[in-house]
């Protein structure tokens, strides 16, 4: 009984580190493409939840996608970067294959040289940190729930 | 008369919000004039170079921010510079001699030293930087201990050394045995690093003048260095500065101090050739 209790904060540390590849997630050098570009199926058995995803794209140590774009569904946050397009409506503009592809790895979905980094991609820069090595930047989980918030604006 | 009246605030909510934004886009009109003195923020960028302009980062702060450089009174970094003044002049190891004894009035033998820097040292083989001349002298003509790189004294004696120069144009050599370690920085600074996957220039270069969330980008020039952060609550060196943004791409930084900050330290100056000195200066 005591080693189970020991070892619980150790799985629920494990379940809660962005990047983790769980059980039923579709790990990044297995993702099928279409075209090496748009993603039709799902990263994860369950389905993306918007309200987590604006969490995750709000939060600076996980999407932070708010440091490049302008989002105007979050009035509330000051301070929306400049350096990508805005997202205004980016819903309506793109299928869900093409959203997942360019929020995975946007250097695949649309363009080699994008500085934007690839949010479930193990194709990283050189020099990795070593606590971020071999880790996506999110979870698949929340891809999904980010993909789910992004499909909210139309 | 329709419309949700609560939605009316939320919209100008959002205005405000845009507002800022769109004044921002770019370095601002403001002119530095510190003690009468007026320093050009705004050169053309050295020919060859990826750059058609150059602007100090103090362009991209806000006015307050700005404001505290104008003033000796009011910068922050004036305190260090005075302790290092009286340093300056302290003996101190076993030769008995302070930078003085050498050196004599700072304001003739140090101008034009900062922006020159990092230099060719043919004696040891590598470009010094304004660090590794100050420790130098220290330990081989005073024979006193030399200073932790990010030290108190240290930091002090490079901004007091510095002033000397302000207003002058950076001027590193990038010929002759400089050019290999230039070559080094520059692929050090286009190299994407970390889990993020970015070089400097996708920041500096390419994205200048636009805001990444609350932070007005910069070219990310040295000729200011070392700043006064107002977040630091204190000075910083440029080679502390390149680790901050090392790290905030989730890239294992290099050493301060190490070769490869040296190497790229002479890349970035020389990136702002024609730039005027203006240690210390301050950020946010
Ligand atoms: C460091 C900057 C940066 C961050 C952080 C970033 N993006 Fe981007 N994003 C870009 C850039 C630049 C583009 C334009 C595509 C290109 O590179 O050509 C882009 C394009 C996009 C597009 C396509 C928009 C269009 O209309 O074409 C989507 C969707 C998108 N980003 C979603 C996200 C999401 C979701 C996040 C966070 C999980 C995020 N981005 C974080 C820089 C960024
Ligand atoms: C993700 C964006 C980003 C990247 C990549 C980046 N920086 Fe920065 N850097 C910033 C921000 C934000 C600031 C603070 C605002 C400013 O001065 O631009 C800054 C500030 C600086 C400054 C201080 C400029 C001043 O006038 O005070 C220097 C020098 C600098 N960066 C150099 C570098 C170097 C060298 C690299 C590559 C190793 C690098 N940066 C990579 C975002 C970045």
């Amino acid at each position: 009984m005591f080693k189970r209790h020991a070892m619980l904060p150790v799985i629920v540390l494990a379940l809660c580190t962005a990047g983790a590849v769980s059980a039923g997630d579709i790990a990044p050098a297995d993702i099928e493409y279409k075209d090496g570009r748009w993603i039709e199926q799902p990263l994860t058995d369950v389905a993306g939840d918007p309200a987590a995803g604006r969490k995750v794209f709000v939060n600076r140590k996980l999407g932070n996608c708010l440091a490049c774009h302008v989002n105007s569904e979050i009035p509330e946050q000051p301070f929306h970067g400049e350096i990508g397009p805005s997202l205004d409506g980016v819903g309506g503009r793109y299928d869900m294959p093409m959203l997942r592809g360019m929020v995975v790895n946007m250097k695949n979905a649309l363009n080699p040289e994008s500085l934007m980094p690839g949010f479930y991609s193990l194709d990283n820069g050189s020099r990795t940190l070593e606590k971020f090595a071999g880790k996506t930047i999110l979870s698949a989980q929340q891809v999904e729930d980010v993909l789910a918030y992004l499909q909210t604006l139309k | 008369m329709t419309q949700n009246p609560l939605r009316v605030p939320a919209l100008i909510a959002g205005l405000a919000l845009l507002l800022p934004l769109a004044g921002q886009a770019g370095p601002d009109e403001n002119v530095l004039t510190i003690e009468d003195q007026t320093i050009g923020t705004d050169v053309p960028g050295p020919e060859g170079g990826p750059l058609d302009h150059l602007y100090s980062g103090w362009r991209f702060r806000t006015a307050e921010t700005q404001s505290l450089q104008t003033d000796d009174f009011e910068n922050p970094a004036f305190t260090a510079v005075d302790q290092a003044e009286e340093l300056w002049s302290t003996v101190d190891g076993a030769a008995e001699k302070s930078c003085e004894s050498c050196h004599d009035d700072a304001a003739t033998s140090m101008k034009g030293v900062r922006a020159a820097m990092p230099k060719w040292n043919a004696e040891l083989g590598k470009p010094h930087t304004l660090e590794t001349q100050v420790n130098q002298c220290r330990t081989d003509r005073m024979q006193a201990d030399p200073w932790k790189w990010e030290s108190g004294q240290m930091l002090g004696m490079t901004a007091y050394i510095g002033l000397q120069s302000r207003g002058m144009p950076v001027a590193v050599q990038t010929d002759g045995p400089m050019e290999s370690w230039i070559a080094k920085g520059k692929e050090i600074y286009y190299e994407r690093v970390g889990q993020l996957d970015m070089a400097c220039s996708n920041c500096h270069e390419a994205n200048y003048g636009k805001m990444i969330r609350a932070d007005h980008l910069s070219q990310g020039q040295i000729n200011g260095f070392p700043v006064y952060r107002l977040k630091w609550a204190g000075l910083g060196s440029i080679h502390r500065r390149f680790k901050g943004c090392m790290s905030n791409i989730r890239a294992e930084p290099y050493k301060v101090g190490s070769d490869e900050f040296i190497a790229l330290e002479a890349y970035v100056a020389s990136r702002g050739a024609g730039l005027s000195v203006e240690t210390p200066s301050v950020r946010n």
